[in-house]
């Protein structure tokens, strides 16, 4: 019993530890056999524990952790409630799902002598996206941010295209510029605070006598997590990004990396700043508004007109990250709660269809849309999954996609913008366009020769894809429990500074 | 109470849909044909009340109503269902039994709905399901063209719903069109309606459809669309003109059309037109007027429709020019197209007497005029188009009939029988509909006033026919119709625009033009690379970060 006790006090350090110890090993032992258990192991450790941290925190509210036992204003503070615990469970479980999923795909698609670096690198992506989220530190929150992004720039360039070394280094360097930005904004918080502790900057912000730093120090932050979070029109990254990365590397970005910097977004927005401060004349929630709506509309119309469906559905990621933003602009308890939802369901939507997609490169080696012609008959399973996602990107009731739009466009008339929760229905016209041309080619078109020869995709790779695509259908009809969590994401937002 | 749930008349062919899917062979057939008979078994005896609640989202979904007119409805979809199930036996296309399963299943929801969201939800699944059906005959384009359509019909639905909402919840109940909300909600049920101006949608999508999936699509959209209609907007004056406007048009289409599935489906929305307009005029009468008669009409196009897929599996075509002189090789469709063409027409002794009647009582008993003149005088041109032009010309004339390569099968002729013989025992025997619409049991049908005043109108129609047997021949030529608003007008604009800012540009100075066609150089650039954005410098991103940075800092200093 003292064991459980025991452990239980060190849950928040134990989610960000397990895949770092992990990459750790990986690295080290480098036998490409060894490789994917340990890595599936250190992520079933985190899993768990973040399940286990989620149920304490509905328990008890806020879970706070002091490394070193340090106290927060000299040390680092792990912050647990109930809105980063939410984030944890969905990037622990997608991460574990994601490495399951990984195996066969990055036999295929990774020289064989690069493999235990690849899931060195999961690894430790994976901890850098835990430690962003679970940390109670402005500076800490910089740490983590560089070393998912690191990682990440890596994952990416392992890609077999050789473009992709290209999309690398170009999110490399929009990356650092955007982390510069973030760390010029805390730089400036903790001069006019004297803390890095978010709590603290916020308990610390009604002295500050200089409101001309903190209104610098919040564009900074905020212009500076959009790149990392794509928000239009910073996106011009993403496409390249997502597209020419490994599959596996893709689910993993596409359903947890932009999540956790729109989670870091909602933080300074919600917690530290407040969301109704005025940037001059206009309101950070209008700018944020227009951008969205831009994001729903101008990627999902360049979306129509892809011809290759990884880069297809990396344009629609850019445009329900609109949603999510829009989401948080509406600032009210529905319209967050619909935002968090569809945190959880896009990733969940998103990681379905990347996964499949993966599956079809495998089988057929090709991700182009023509070259998907008729897949439908020879891997039936998987273009189930991928129809399934694609039908949640639209919001086609009985899909997760359905409730979280739901829950946006009742935000927006509590809001009295009648106008905004039509353009929210309308732009999912849009999806439709995409979304169909995808399942016309899939299904209905005559099997290319590619697509004849092609094998149903493996068990290993089928059972995550089904699993989410599963959790997007149960989530559309059984909302209770993502939207219980959510919901409570969305009070502690609002609550926590009115 | 939960048991009420379990006879939901959507149960059995939404399980039957997925069965479909997975199954083959004899036990596909067999359940293909079952579960739409289960459906009515259970249209029947579901309790008449509102079934129980299930909580989603905060809201209250009553998935299952049952009320008179759910059931007439109820009993008309299955009724279809069961008759398009025998008659697609020959059809081998799995896809296409799974989406028609599920589009049935999903109009018996939408007409036993207890609540909006129940409602809408079943709406979508039923816009899913059709789209499916013409997809699976591989014309993806225009399944795109009607999945899109639909798509817009459900936003407008839905934003009405959810602005509808803040007032009165999510009951079923009348609305009148005065606010945003209810405007709205208005909009999308007449996009599925067919009503003007997007009616163009059901000639373009229902004959893409295969020779049997027809039969489907011809059922359950628009008279749903009806159905709702008549829950949420009775008496909506403006559904008049709307109804009129759409029955002339049918009329006029049907009348030009060349191919017989385009012709039916322009009949659609003039008949869908009638019901329209007697929901506009909105008394219990004019109300179980336009329910008797979409149910009679789903019978008898489904009927045309099925004698249409007869010929085009027979023949590979439904266009008039290349058919006639198939009486003699194919009596039994040129029977069931026949006797579909008099019911269409209203000719006495057939079931579309009965409906028609009560319309025309209706409209007489409100003094509604024009309306009564209008629809009188497009009755005379539906026994034009459907009962004599369309056997005359596709049927009975002597040609050279085109070479039959596939005999109509057993199980077609059944479904073919079935649906026919029930169309003339309603027709004989008015009281049997009487019985399942209560509302229009005041109707004196078979009178011999009403039976002379309609044989009148049927003759003199007739001998319209012969005078004008020429100018009634069907021409092979593109006839435009209002998707012409979709599909070429924005290609139009953008040529005319470019021709304008061609002209604009010749009339600035030399050095202005230069400078000129530097700016949209650029622009079109700009505009290349943000819907490209993959292909963006990172200098350009670089630069697009600090602007929005640099933008949100002066605006502070300010």
């Amino acid at each position: 019993m003292s064991l459980i006790a025991a452990v239980d006090q060190h849950l928040p350090v134990i989610i960000v530890l397990a895949p770092l110890l992990g990459a750790l090993l990986v690295a080290l032992i480098r036998v490409e056999i060894a490789s994917w258990p340990i890595a599936v192991i250190a992520a079933l450790v985190s899993a768990m524990a973040a399940f286990r941290l989620v149920f304490g925190v509905e328990t008890l509210g806020v879970v706070s952790y002091r490394l070193g036992g340090f106290a927060p204003d000299l040390g680092i503070e792990y912050r647990v409630d109930a809105v980063n615990a939410l984030v944890l469970l969905l990037v622990t479980g997608i991460s574990l799902a994601t490495l399951v999923y990984a195996r066969r795909s990055v036999a295929d698609e990774i020289d064989s002598g690069r493999v235990p670096w690849f899931y060195a690198m999961m690894l430790v992506a994976m901890s850098g996206l835990l430690g962003m989220a679970i940390t109670g530190d402005a500076f800490n929150a910089f740490v983590f941010l560089e070393i998912s992004s690191l990682s990440t720039y890596t994952l990416i360039a392992l890609g077999r295209d050789r473009r992709a070394l290209v999309a690398a280094y170009q999110y490399l360097i929009v990356g650092t510029i955007g982390a510069t930005f973030y760390v010029i904004g805390v730089g400036l918080l903790y001069l006019s605070t004297g803390t890095l502790n978010l709590a603290l900057i916020i308990e610390r912000l009604p002295d500050v006598t200089s409101p001309r730093a903190l209104i610098a120090a919040e564009a900074f932050i905020l212009v500076g997590i959009a790149l990392k979070l794509a928000l239009f029109p910073l996106h011009a990254w993403l496409p390249n990004a997502y597209g020419y990365a490994p599959s596996a590397a893709t689910v993993l970005i596409a359903s947890t990396a932009t999540k956790v910097a729109v989670y870091l977004m909602a933080r300074f927005l919600f917690g530290v700043f407040g969301i109704h401060v005025e940037l001059g004349p206009v309101s950070v929630t209008g700018v944020l508004i227009v951008l969205s709506l831009g994001a729903m509309f101008v990627a999902s119309a360049a979306a129509v007109f892809q011809r290759d469906v990884k880069r297809l559905l990396a344009f629609s990621s850019v445009a329900q990250i609109g949603y999510i933003t829009l989401g948080l602009a509406l600032a009210n308890p529905a319209g967050l709660t619909g935002a968090f939802l569809h945190i959880v369901n896009h990733a969940l939507m998103k990681g379905a269809a990347f996964m499949a997609i993966g599956a079809v490169l495998l089988r057929c080696g090709s991700s182009r849309l023509d070259d998907l012609a008729g897949i439908g008959r020879t891997m039936p399973a998987t273009s189930v999954a991928l129809t399934i996602a694609g039908l949640g990107l639209i919001g086609v009731p009985g899909t997760s996609g359905f409730v979280s739009k739901w829950y946006l466009v009742l935000g927006a008339f509590d809001d009295g913008k009648g106008w905004l929760a039509f353009l929210i229905v309308a732009s999912s016209v849009i999806a439709v366009l995409y979304v169909g041309r995808i399942l016309e080619v899939v299904w209905f078109r005559e099997p290319s020769k590619t697509a004849l020869a092609a094998r149903e995709a493996p068990l290993g790779m089928l059972l995550p894809t089904l699993l989410l695509a599963g959790l997007t259908i149960l989530f559309g009809i059984d909302a209770e429990f993502p939207a219980r969590l959510a919901g409570a994401a969305a009070s502690a937002l609002l609550g926590g500074r009115p | 109470m939960a048991e009420t749930l379990l006879l939901a008349p959507w149960l059995p062919l939404l399980v039957g849909s997925v069965l479909v899917a997975v199954l083959r062979g004899l036990v596909q057939d067999v359940v293909f044909v079952a579960a739409p008979m289960l459906a009515l078994v259970f249209v029947w005896m579901v309790p008449q009340a509102a079934g129980p609640g299930i909580d989603w989202l905060g809201l209250t979904l009553m998935p299952i109503a049952s009320d008179p007119t759910a059931r007439l409805f109820g009993t008309a979809f299955a009724l279809a269902a069961i008759g398009g199930a025998v008659f697609a036996l020959p059809q081998r296309s799995s896809t296409e039994r799974a989406a028609a399963l599920l589009y049935a299943g999903s109009a018996q929801g939408v007409v036993f709905a207890g609540d909006l969201v129940t409602l809408f939800l079943f709406w979508e699944v039923m816009a899913i399901g059709s789209a499916v059906v013409i997809f699976s005959n591989g014309a993806s384009r225009a399944g795109l063209r009607y999945a899109l359509m639909h798509a817009f019909g459900g936003v407008l639905f839905f934003a009405g719903i959810a602005a509808s909402i803040g007032s009165g919840g999510t009951a079923i109940r009348p609305f009148a069109a005065d606010s945003i909300g209810s405007v709205l909600m208005l909009a999308g049920i007449l996009v599925n309606a067919g009503a003007p101006p997007v009616s163009a949608w059901v000639a373009d999508a229902y004959p893409r459809a295969s020779w049997s999936g027809a039969v489907f699509l011809s059922a359950f959209t628009t008279k749903a669309a009806v159905a709702v209609l008549i829950r949420l907007f009775p008496g909506e004056a403006a559904l008049v003109p709307i109804g009129l406007i759409m029955a002339v048009y049918g009329m006029v289409y049907a009348l030009l059309g060349n191919d017989i599935r385009r012709m039916l489906s322009y009949s659609i929305v003039g008949q869908v037109g009638f019901m329209v307009v007697a929901i506009g005029i909105g008394t219990p009468l004019a109300l179980a007027a336009a329910a008797a008669h979409a149910f009679v009409h789903i019978l008898y196009k489904g009927l045309l429709m099925m004698a249409a897929g007869t010929v085009l599996r027979a023949t590979g075509t439904t266009r008039l020019t290349a058919l006639g002189g198939l009486a003699r090789s194919m009596p039994f469709a040129t029977a069931a197209m026949i006797l579909g063409g008099l019911a269409l027409a209203a000719m006495p002794l057939t079931a579309g007497f009965v409906s028609k009647s009560a319309i025309m009582q209706a409209l007489a008993e409100e003094h509604a005029a024009v309306a009564w003149f209008a629809l009188t005088a497009i009755s005379a041109g539906s026994m034009l188009y459907a009962g004599l032009r369309l056997p005359w010309f596709a049927m009975l004339r002597s040609s050279t009939p085109p070479p039959l390569s596939l005999a109509t099968a057993p199980a077609m002729k059944l479904a073919m029988g079935g649906v026919g013989l029930v169309l003339l025992v309603v027709g004989v025997a008015p009281s049997l509909l009487m019985r399942i619409v209560p509302g229009i049991d005041a109707v004196a049908v078979l009178t011999p006033d009403h039976i002379l005043f309609q044989l009148q109108l049927l003759i003199g129609s007739s001998i319209c026919f012969v005078l004008f047997l020429g100018l009634l021949a069907p021409r092979a030529r593109a006839i435009r119709d209002t998707d012409w608003l979709w599909r070429s007008l924005p290609q139009l604009l953008v040529n005319a625009v470019r021709a304008i800012s061609r002209r604009g540009v010749a009339t600035i100075p030399s050095r202005a033009e230069v400078e000129a066609k530097k700016i949209r150089d650029l622009s079109e650039a700009w505009m290349q690379r943000t819907m490209d954005a993959g292909n963006w410098r990172t200098g350009d991103i670089a630069l697009v970060a600090t602007a929005l940075l640099g933008i949100c800092l002066f605006i502070a200093a300010m």
